[in-house]
């Protein structure tokens, strides 16, 4: 059964690539897509039917064989995993079926062009690698899956290859994760270096005595599980966009709609915060590096709301969303709390792949518009999305019931609101340094989440329309696949927190990750988040009101209040909107500087002193030799070659035998 | 006693000789039957090496296979293989067949250019099987003679500078290689490659002109043949010579050096530096790593910056030359066999990269850069190959490029974490130059009016790139057969060195 939802989307992946002009598009399609439903239902009943801490292993084939490293192709199915199968696989599923809908007729090719085919194998193979990634059972097999799904990206955000931007876009996010990918790489050797091998078991029982040993690099002495955490961490932070290495996710919005909400929102960029949970045995034991993500955890969730306050491309307002959002995981992660981390990964898919299929759905009706400054009043013309987005808002900036677990014993809310505010309890619970400030800081980016996300609502659903009128009379749901796409997303974000808050964060939930999760007996983070002060509990959701009050205030009913505020405050204004200049700062410290040093190394060091240097010694030769060059293409080729090859071995075992007697 | 191997290394040649004594003329019949001739003499000297394999048991460490002769003025014949050198055996057989279908729209002197690359194939799998060492010069020194020709006749407009720069290069490195061969005769009076490697080369400081040598003759003798096979493999800074030579070179030309000729130089470090003298391997194994170093991240530098197709992959394989100098001296066995392993894949994706630089070549008649753009409107198949092998190049998971560049860096990494991170930073330089390489090929809207009715890979063109495509999958996720071959003898080597070592 694993086999089958590993290698069904692969199958597809190949079909659609390749055997399109066999089969025709449509079938291979359709295929594609009910390959990957398959799939998804194989995950939900491997899910459910789950006994609590299984773990199950299966090795295929050998892969490297050298020395002392060993490295199979092989899959471990234990809870962490099943959880990660159900998201992939049910997000991919319905974001191939919303697919079949939202490229069915693209203005950025031709109709002779077949695009289509393309587009659906991309999307395979990038579930075939995220499953990879999620199931291997060592770091190589990892490493395979962290690649695949960049180079899947890769490939979906260049999608429309004759844009310039999109391919600059693609090639920055390739590039961008590839300098993350440096850090899991040396996080790879120097597992092998210190334990000897690349498993997940030998590397996670040698923990304990990693945590004792110390390792020397340049002058610095550290812990080796240190050093090797923060390797992994450099790794997860650039897949998952953390602050630093995030540049590329908002560029990433070139790709088309479906594949933001799949791989942008839902699933590879959530890839960091699994690794960090994977690794939860060695994470446990080196606490600087646990802090350190929390630290890029809450900076990344604050950064990144900030900017997305005054974004008005839609799907760039949501990608900064996504940072923020992954930001709150990595916090959670970073404080012992991983099952928060996972269960809000869960819920985020549910919501974040909604927002973006919404988006999807509105740019889809609104021919390829993105701008929200030309949306307004869409929600008589777009119903469906406005109400999917309505619930996808409510989810993320978290409304439920506040203090209803005290009362009932259950979190009653969206599941947004389930899992966010268990993140932000376990913060204000944990007794680590940072986390006072931390807990601050998240507060602030809850409120600064219901802000913006209420103002994209405000923005493109209410007021009047200020875009192209005839874009606003023609604008209409055309396609059924996007419309109950939108409505299981939608059941989903509005029950996906309540009904699993039990294995999740709830009592069986020890049980349930009980071998996927290692818990060193010292933290009770899961048991202390409920027992802080009534006002901590209730604080996120006055965050969330604040947030949409103030939107309220701001786009709708005192419209000139923001304009206003850009005027006055025009370096703030400015410093949001190029996203705190990193892009500029990125340029000027290493791109430009790569390609001058480039030249020069090229122009001086090997034109002007490598080959100066030979020609310079060869000046004396070279006249000579090119008298003969004229005689070179006269023919007589093989006569000439084998004179100089009769010749040298006459020389040299002449010299050999004069000097041998 | 077994033929075998002098089978394999003599058909091709066997060929040559048919062709220039048989087909006479310039006709196009005549022409078309040298490239069919050429065509089922490599096959044929593929299929037999295919027999190399099937004799081989990767379960001896030991050269097996080998055959011994008296030649000439009481030198030697003597061949064999273990499993260090079969793996470039078969890339050398396995690239040939490509090489002769890719240069099937030569038109001038196609005689006598098919006569060279045979000549070239036999001194190659010659270097690669010898087992003494005046024929290892030998095979290894006239290998530079039909390069030179195929540069110097069928190059482009400044070929004879590099065809003189390649000779000169190549010439200059290898005439200290001669002398410390005949010092080494001298002291072992053998020139018997097994029984030089277990030779003891004096390694006591010594006095010359007033310089006090640490490692004594073996460190003169270790920079003797370091100096050859660093211009050979190349490496920073004696790799001047190959951007030129590609760039000068036809496809073919390109192809083989690219693939098989520059796997000489690592073959040679595993060969002679690292058993014969290696007291002296592991005194300089730091400086390799700083070369190796600077090769990585120097030329992946300078490559970002190319106009010239050719020339910006022939500075990524001297990057990629720099992780197989990374992993033969970490001397463990990871890197070991993954500097063995990064040369065969090397040889497939290098091969596959010029190939593909020759199919437009072929079309549009320019390397730049800037006259390409958005091929992939009119190239689809193309562009999917050309995607395929520059993540081949760049180190993908899954692909070959990625098994040996992993090991190598692995290797190299229980030796020396600092050298490992910086060489590691390298594939973020390489996914740099290669995709902005594709980007600025394929994508983008055609601006080039004469890219408009440009044709897709013919099946001619397809047949060359299928077994390079299905060589680089096939390695990158089932590369067993290859360690099987190669893990014997590598590890024998690394016992070796590491009993040298705690002496």
């Amino acid at each position: 059964m694993l086999q089958i939802i590993l290698f069904a989307p692969l199958l597809g992946s190949i079909l659609a690539g390749l055997a399109y002009k066999q089969l025709g598009e449509r079938l291979v399609i359709i295929f594609t897509i009910g390959l990957l439903f398959i799939s998804a239902i194989l995950s939900w009943l491997v899910f459910l039917g789950m006994d609590h801490g299984e773990v199950r292993e299966v090795v295929f084939f050998r892969w490297i064989d050298s020395g002392s490293l060993k490295v199979d192709w092989g899959v471990r199915l234990d809870t962490l995993t099943s959880v990660m199968l159900v998201v992939i696989n049910t997000i991919s599923a319905f974001v191939h079926l919303y697919s079949l809908g939202y490229m069915a007729h693209d203005p950025n090719w031709k109709a002779s062009e077949q695009y289509r085919p393309r587009f659906f194998s991309y999307l395979s193979l990038f579930t075939f690698a995220m499953l990879m990634l999620v199931t291997s059972n060592n770091l190589a097999q990892l490493f395979f899956g962290w690649e695949g799904v960049g180079l899947a990206s890769y490939l979906l955000i260049g999608f429309y290859y004759k844009k310039e931007r999109a391919n600059k876009a693609a090639m920055k996010a390739f590039i961008v994760n590839r300098v993350g990918d440096v850090g899991l790489a040396l996080a790879v050797f120097s597992s092998f270096f210190m334990v000897g091998s690349l498993n997940f078991d030998e590397l996670f029982s040698a923990a304990p005595n990693l945590a004792e040993s110390q390792i020397r690099f340049m002058s610095w002495e550290f812990t080796a599980i240190e050093f090797l955490a923060f390797l992994f961490l450099f790794g997860a932070m650039g897949k998952s966009a953390q602050l630093f290495l995030h540049t590329w996710l908002p560029d990433a919005m070139e790709g088309p709609t479906p594949v933001s909400a799949l791989i942008h929102a839902a699933t590879m960029v959530t890839a960091g915060v699994f690794l960090v949970c994977r690794l939860s045995p060695i994470m446990e034991y080196a606490p600087y590096a646990s802090d350190f993500i929390t630290i890029i955890g809450v900076c990344t969730a604050f950064f990144a709301g900030t900017i997305a306050l005054v974004q008005s491309d839609i799907k760039r307002v949501i990608a900064f969303s996504t940072c923020s959002q992954l930001g709150f995981m990595f916090a959670a992660a970073g404080i012992g709390l991983y099952q928060a981390a996972m269960f809000h990964l869960f819920t985020h898919a549910f919501f974040k792949a909604l927002l973006f299929l919404c988006a999807g759905s509105i740019i889809h009706s609104m021919h390829h518009e993105q701008d929200m400054k030309n949306y307004g009043g869409l929600r008589q013309k777009l119903p469906v999305t406005f109400w999917s987005m309505i619930i996808g808002t409510l989810s993320i900036t978290g409304v439920g019931i506040p203090l209803s677990y005290d009362i009932f014993h259950l979190p009653l809310g969206f599941s947004g609101f389930v899992s966010k505010d268990a993140i932000l309890e376990g913060m204000f619970a944990a007794n680590r340094y940072p986390s006072m400030v931390s807990f601050w800081f998240l507060l602030l980016s809850a409120f600064l989440t219901s802000l913006y996300s209420w103002r994209l609502i405000i923005l493109t659903f209410l007021g009047s329309h200020r875009g192209n009128p005839e874009h606003y009379a023609n604008a209409e749901e055309k396609s059924k696949t996007i419309n109950l796409t939108l409505l299981f997303l939608s059941l989903g974000s509005v029950f996906a927190g309540v009904i699993f808050y039990d294995v999740f964060l709830g009592e069986h939930s020890k049980e349930f990750f009980s071998e996927s999760l290692f818990v060193h007996s010292s933290n009770h983070i899961l048991h202390d988040l409920h027992y802080i002060p009534y006002w901590a509990k209730v604080a996120p959701f006055l965050a969330m009101s604040l947030g949409l009050l103030v939107a309220w205030l701001c786009f709708y009913w005192r419209p000139k209040l923001p304009v206003a505020l850009a005027l006055n405050q025009s370096i703030l204004y400015d410093f949001l909107l190029k996203k705190w200049y990193f892009d500029e700062i990125y340029d000027y410290l290493f791109v430009k500087p790569a390609k001058w040093i480039g030249s020069k190394f090229w122009k001086i060091g090997d034109e002007r002193c490598i080959d100066g240097f030979i020609n310079f010694l060869a000046l004396n030769l070279l006249p000579k030799l090119t008298t003969y060059a004229g005689k070179l293409q006269s023919g007589f080729i093989y006569h000439y070659a084998f004179a100089i090859f009769i010749g040298l071995s006459a020389i040299l075992t002449y010299i050999l035998i004069s000097l041998g007697q | 006693m077994n033929y075998l191997l002098s089978l394999v290394i003599f058909s091709p040649i066997f060929g040559a000789i048919i062709m220039s004594i048989f087909l006479r003329g310039e006709s196009e019949e005549a022409d078309r039957n040298a490239k069919l001739l050429a065509l089922v003499t490599t096959i044929a000297t593929l299929v037999f090496s295919f027999f190399i394999i099937a004799q081989f048991d990767p379960s001896i460490s030991d050269f097996q296979l080998v055959e011994e002769y008296e030649w000439i003025l009481g030198l030697k014949f003597k061949v064999g293989v273990d499993g260090i050198s079969v793996p470039l055996v078969l890339l050398t057989t396995g690239i040939m067949p490509l090489v002769v279908l890719s240069s099937w729209s030569i038109k001038t002197k196609v005689k006598q250019y098919m006569v060279c690359f045979l000549f070239l194939e036999t001194l190659m799998i010659g270097v690669f099987c010898s087992l003494d060492l005046v024929l290892f010069y030998l095979f290894f020194e006239s290998g530079l003679i039909p390069m030179f020709l195929i540069i110097g006749i069928w190059g482009g407009s400044n070929r004879v500078y590099a065809a003189f720069k390649f000779f000169l290069y190549t010439l200059l490195g290898s005439i200290l290689m001669l002398f410390a061969m005949l010092y080494m005769w001298f002291v072992a009076g053998t020139t018997d490659l097994p029984t030089l490697m277990s030779f003891e080369f004096d390694y006591s400081p010594m006095n010359l002109l007033g310089f006090e040598i640490t490692g004594g003759i073996q460190t003169l003798l270790w920079w003797a043949f370091f100096a050859s096979f660093a211009v050979k493999l190349p490496m920073w800074p004696f790799h001047t010579w190959l951007p030129d030579a590609h760039v000068q070179a036809p496809t073919g030309g390109s192809v083989v050096l690219a693939a098989v000729l520059l796997k000489m130089g690592g073959y040679g470090f595993i060969r002679f530096n690292l058993p014969m003298f290696t007291e002296a391997s592991f005194l300089f194994q730091n400086v390799v790593f700083i070369l190796s170093i600077v090769a990585i991240i120097y030329t992946s530098l300078v490559a970002l910056m190319q106009t010239d197709v050719k020339k910006l992959i022939a500075y990524s394989s001297v990057a990629h030359m720099g992780f197989v100098t990374l992993g033969i001296f970490s001397m463990n066995q990871q890197g070991i066999d993954g500097a063995i392993f990064q040369m065969l894949s090397h040889g497939f994706i290098s091969a596959a990269l010029f190939l593909l630089v020759g199919v437009v070549y072929d079309r549009m008649g320019t390397r730049e850069i800037n006259s390409y753009g958005g091929l992939a409107v009119n190239m689809p198949r193309y562009a999917l190959f050309f995607v395929f092998f520059t993540m081949a190049n760049v180190g993908l998971p899954g692909t070959s490029g990625f098994v040996g560049e992993f090991l190598a860096l692995a290797g190299a990494f229980q030796v020396n974490i600092f050298i490992t991170v910086l060489a590691t930073s390298g594939i973020v330089l390489s996914a740099s130059y290669a995709l902005w390489l594709s980007r600025r090929m394929l994508f983008g809207e055609i601006t080039n009016q004469r890219l408009t009715d440009i044709t897709d890979l013919n099946s001619r063109e397809k047949l060359v790139f299928a077994p390079l495509i299905i060589a680089t999958l096939l390695l990158g996720i089932i590369p067993m057969p290859i360690f099987e071959i190669i893990s014997y003898s590598s590890e024998s080597l690394v016992l070796d060195l590491l009993a040298e070592k705690n002496q």
